[in-house]
């Protein structure tokens, strides 16, 4: 079995589609480091002009939720329609706002 | 093809009435499943299997193709096969790391196949003598591949549901490029098209083994469909990629080497005659034309690579330290 400090680190991909767009997360590779990254990013993701910015990011560097903390991190937005427009009522007459 | 990944999966599980129940709710309602949602050991386990066993067949499957890069016929036959084989490496890839996030490590995987423990497709164990290979394996191995994968694109599992929807978008592209291989071929020579007929002969049966054995000896069947690992059965699949390749092979001028295939004018779908599944078992045991041949190979790619593994490991260290270094000077 191989030694755990030989193992090939794994990397997050995120890809923009186009200038304007938000780079998105298309999925991840294993690489020794951030040039091989970027560069395995480029053939394994981009093969149809799916982009024009990379980025990669270690995984073991993203701090996620927990899963079983959802109902107490997200439920809570639920309740709140006052933080919705439709909320507050407007006369017709006053028109579009 | 991939429904084989289910053979021999067990997908027993030990969690509570009331665990199984809710995460049941779940699926009914369409919902997908993400990696670090609970899960029955059971459910992740039958992914694990059949992910990875997907994974390790795109990655096989470059092999029988990559035979013939050097000796395609033309240079736009060689770039579209280079491109094909590069795709399906790719394919390996995204499949690898949607199998990882349910907690199996690349190396894991790596080993079981290169070891043999793993099972790939049993369709990447025949061999490839002619070019005409190269064009039944895009038209009909593809094909049958693609009647499998699009029903996968809503598998329950978020993350092999999106591998499986960019997949299949490049998978067009290897169905195209096989079957106008073919139709050269078809309208050449009386040799060549023999040699269209000879690969269609030999690969008819193999692709429909693809899909796995018959509904009444799929023992993983039920759970899977349950779990909507899978959506459509074995055999509702196998009679879809008959009735669609059919005409396609009528249009070539070629025959589909079945005496017994039947338009059912009830179901609006062929019937078909015997698969030979005994040739299927020996296959998927081992003891195809080509299995001993894959592994060989797969091994000696994975050994004649790990000098630039180590290297590149062995540089990242090095810049790693060096940075440390200078930032230590600089304090």
């Amino acid at each position: 079995m191989t030694d755990k400090h030989d193992l090939t680190p794994l990397w997050e991909v995120f890809i923009r589609p186009r200038n304007g767009l938000h780079h998105r997360h298309v999925g991840s590779l294993h690489a020794a480091d951030s040039a091989l990254a970027l560069q395995a990013a480029r053939d394994v993701y981009t093969r149809r002009g799916e982009g024009n910015s990379i980025w990669v990011v270690r995984s073991s560097d993203i701090a996620a939720s927990d899963p079983s903390f959802a109902e107490p991190n997200f439920e809570p937005a639920d309740d709140k329609i006052y933080r919705h427009p439709t909320f507050y009522d407007i006369p017709d007459e006053v028109g579009h706002m | 093809m991939y429904s084989q990944g289910l053979i021999g999966a067990d997908s027993s599980t030990t969690e509570s009435e009331e665990f199984l129940a809710t995460f049941q709710a779940r699926i009914d309602r369409e919902e997908k499943i993400e990696p670090n949602d609970p899960m029955p050991e059971g459910y992740r386990r039958t992914l694990v299997r059949q992910i990875g066993q997907h994974a390790h067949s795109e990655i096989v499957g470059m092999l029988p193709e990559g035979n013939w890069i050097t000796r395609a016929p033309s240079l736009r036959r060689k770039i579209a096969l280079l491109a094909k084989v590069q795709d399906e490496g790719g394919h390996g890839l995204y499949l690898y790391s949607a199998a990882e996030t349910l907690g199996v490590s690349r190396e894991q995987m790596t080993e079981e196949l290169l070891s043999g423990k793993a099972k790939y497709s049993s369709i990447f164990n025949y061999p490839t003598p002619t070019w005409a290979d190269i064009g039944a394996i895009g038209w009909l191995v593809d094909g049958a591949a693609i009647m499998n994968q699009i029903p996968l694109c809503r598998c329950s599992f978020g993350p092999y549901a999106r591998a499986m929807i960019r997949v299949c978008k490049e998978e067009s592209f290897h169905q195209r490029q096989g079957y106008e291989i073919m139709m050269t071929l078809a309208r050449g020579s009386e040799e060549q098209k023999q040699m269209a007929q000879d690969a269609l002969d030999r690969w008819w049966w193999p692709s429909l083994m693809m899909f796995g054995p018959s509904d009444t000896d799929s023992t993983n069947s039920d759970q899977s469909m349950k779990w909507k690992i899978k959506r459509f059965s074995n055999d509702e699949l196998r009679q879809k990629f008959i009735t669609a390749t059919v005409p396609q092979a009528e249009y070539l001028g070629l025959t589909v080497p079945d005496p017994d295939l039947k338009w059912n004018e009830e179901t609006k779908l062929y019937d078909h005659g015997e698969i030979d599944w005994a040739e299927f078992k020996a296959v998927v045991s081992g003891n195809g034309q080509m299995n001993r041949d894959r592994i060989r190979d797969r091994n000696k790619a994975w050994d004649d690579g790990a000098w630039v593994r180590e290297a590149a490991l062995a540089h990242a260290k090095k810049r790693a330290d060096n940075q440390h270094i200078a930032r230590e000077a600089a304090e």
